[in-house]
């Protein structure tokens, strides 16, 4: 019998493992774990101090919390169509307010993108404005326009708008920096003016996540426009702290029914659009 | 389609340096119109640094660019631009806007020939009828017409890149530069697009220059080779003067052959009319 090739018994025998190959010890990271956990306790223990987290008052005011409950099980019908109003100029709010977000984000992200910043200035600037934008909350901004235009709507719709026009401007130039280099290539070397090129090579590549980030926002627009009410920007909000601070459990309990019964249909009706985006 | 004859295009001692390394050295070459160039050679060799001198993407350190009257090497400002806009880009990659109608992708090449308020409607993507009859010439063209209200990236590699030619004929160019034009085409595709370029360099008279890394496809279908090797022009002639030898010279082996010759559409494709009419 002719012997041909080598005998072997596995593949990796085949590959001739190495026997001089020293793979190294497995490192304990014991030491480091526990060093993290200390850490993170103390941290969390130092906070618990600060915000005076006692948990045990939940029970103590158990009589408190009973009769809240009371009133919360029980809601009130009588003003349901004064609320059921207020829910409908809420929805308005948001509307608007993500219709001039919307306004705001394109010029703000497509000079703050810095594949297509004219200069590295404006890219700065775009940017830091809408930093600025994105950082003061929308109440903040709503307390400064219910000084500027009046309580109302209209100021609620202007605090929204303005703080969400620094968000959406803000994804629309990350989504910007992500698109396809070669496809606006493939424009501005057909001898396009740079509006054509945005036109043609960039819009069509981020138009659908646009969309998708702005009804994202949309339904979170809704949910601050239902409290942005507090602070005098109109809507449902105000009659929630309306009856909470005026401890009407039973009408508090209708309005946060209908916000919830509002916020759910207006995120099954936006998922569902933007589901027809993607 | 309307004969656009490209002026001939004359290197005259084109050098390329970056610092100390030199890309492409003291290269003369005068091209006729209506040529179909094949630039040949290992990669880094300058093929892609000679198409982005004659696109003008790059400035040469030293040499003239003779083109239509002018010298290239020598444009800035308003007419470098103006340059750009005559020259046809063909892509390895394509570069079409995937998610484009493919009509839409044809008609960007109108673009820079758009005047006053038509540039202006274009953003909204209303285009003339002359253009839009133009854009539907151009995929006819190419054998694509029967495709033209589809999405982009619902093509073939192969067809995407005949759109992109029809792109390039509707911008109505002086000259065609292809970077790579078949390298991610499969050989049946990578064939077809050759003969469409080979195409529009005999019957729209324009010159097509495109740097190709597969010997066999520039053999089959170029009217001539350049053959490029570090930087230096080591050959310059027809397809029957490339032999083995001078193979050698220009990529300092013996190339494998890496195309069966079988698998080329040798003949013109049937949706091309014939070249003779």
């Amino acid at each position: 019998m002719v012997a041909i090739g080598r005998v072997v018994t596995s593949p990796l025998s085949a590959l001739g493992a190495d026997a001089e190959l020293r793979v190294p010890p497995l490192r304990s990271h014991v030491g480091r774990h526990v060093g993290l956990t200390v850490l993170l306790a103390l941290v969390f223990a130092a906070a618990a101090h600060v915000i005076e987290l006692r948990p045990l008052e939940l029970f103590r005011d158990a009589g408190n919390i009973a009769r809240f409950l009371r009133g919360y099980l029980n809601p009130s019908f009588a003003h349901v169509g004064e609320y059921a109003w207020q829910c409908v100029v809420t929805v308005c709010i948001a509307l608007w307010g993500t219709l001039l977000a919307t306004l705001i984000s394109i010029p703000l992200g497509l000079l703050g993108a810095r594949n297509l910043a004219p200069h590295p200035l404006v890219y700065l600037a775009a940017r830091r404005a809408m930093d600025l934008l994105r950082a003061v909350n929308e109440f903040v901004f709503a307390l400064m326009f219910v000084t500027a235009v009046g309580l109302g709507p209209f100021a609620g719709m202007l605090a929204l708008g303005i703080h969400t026009g620094g968000v959406l401007g803000k994804l629309l130039s990350e989504t910007i920096e992500s698109i396809d280099p070669g496809q606006v290539e493939g424009v501005s070397a057909a001898g396009a003016t740079r509006l054509q090129t945005i036109a043609f090579g960039v819009v069509p590549q981020v138009l659908p996540n646009f969309v998708s980030y702005l009804l994202l926002r949309f339904e979170s627009d809704i949910r601050s426009a239902s409290v942005i009410g507090m602070v005098g920007g109109g809507g449902i909000g105000f009659y929630l702290w309306d009856t909470i601070r005026a401890f009407n459990d039973r009408e508090a309990a209708t309005v946060i029914l209908l916000i919830v019964a509002m916020v759910m249909a207006v995120d099954v009706v936006s998922s569902r659009i933007r589901r027809l985006t993607i | 389609m309307d004969t656009v004859i490209s002026p001939t295009v004359a290197l005259d001692r084109v050098t390329k340096r970056y610092g100390r390394t030199t890309a492409l050295d003291r290269i003369s070459v005068a091209i006729v119109p209506g040529t179909f160039v094949a630039v040949i050679g290992r990669s880094g060799a300058g093929k892609t640094t000679l198409l982005r001198t004659l696109s003008r993407a790059i400035t040469p350190t030293d040499g003239t660019i003779r083109f239509g009257g002018q010298d290239l090497a020598a444009l800035r400002g308003a007419a470098l631009r103006a340059h750009r806009g005559r020259v046809g880009m063909i892509y390895q990659q394509f570069n079409l806007v995937r998610r484009l109608r493919v009509l839409d992708n044809v008609l960007v090449g109108r673009l820079g020939r758009l005047q006053s308020w038509r540039r202006w409607a274009a953003l909204a993507r209303r285009f003339s009828d002359a253009d839009r009859a133009v854009a539907f010439r151009c995929l006819h063209h190419v054998g694509l017409l029967d495709r033209v209200w589809q999405r982009t990236d619902t093509l073939s590699g192969g067809e995407q890149q005949r759109v992109a030619i029809a792109k390039i004929l509707a911008q109505e160019p002086a000259l065609v530069l292809g970077d790579e034009p078949v390298a991610s085409l499969d050989l049946m595709n990578g064939g077809l697009v050759m003969a469409t370029l080979r195409d529009v360099a005999t019957r729209a008279g324009l010159t097509v220059i495109a740097t190709l890394h597969h010997v066999d496809y520039a053999r089959r279908y170029a009217d001539r080779i350049l053959g490029l090797r570090d930087g230096r022009l080591v050959f310059d002639g027809p397809p029957e003067a490339l032999t083995d030898l001078a193979l050698m010279d220009v990529f300092g082996e013996f190339p494998e052959r890496d195309v069966p010759a079988a698998v080329f559409p040798l003949s013109t494709p049937a949706w091309l009319p014939s070249v003779a009419s």
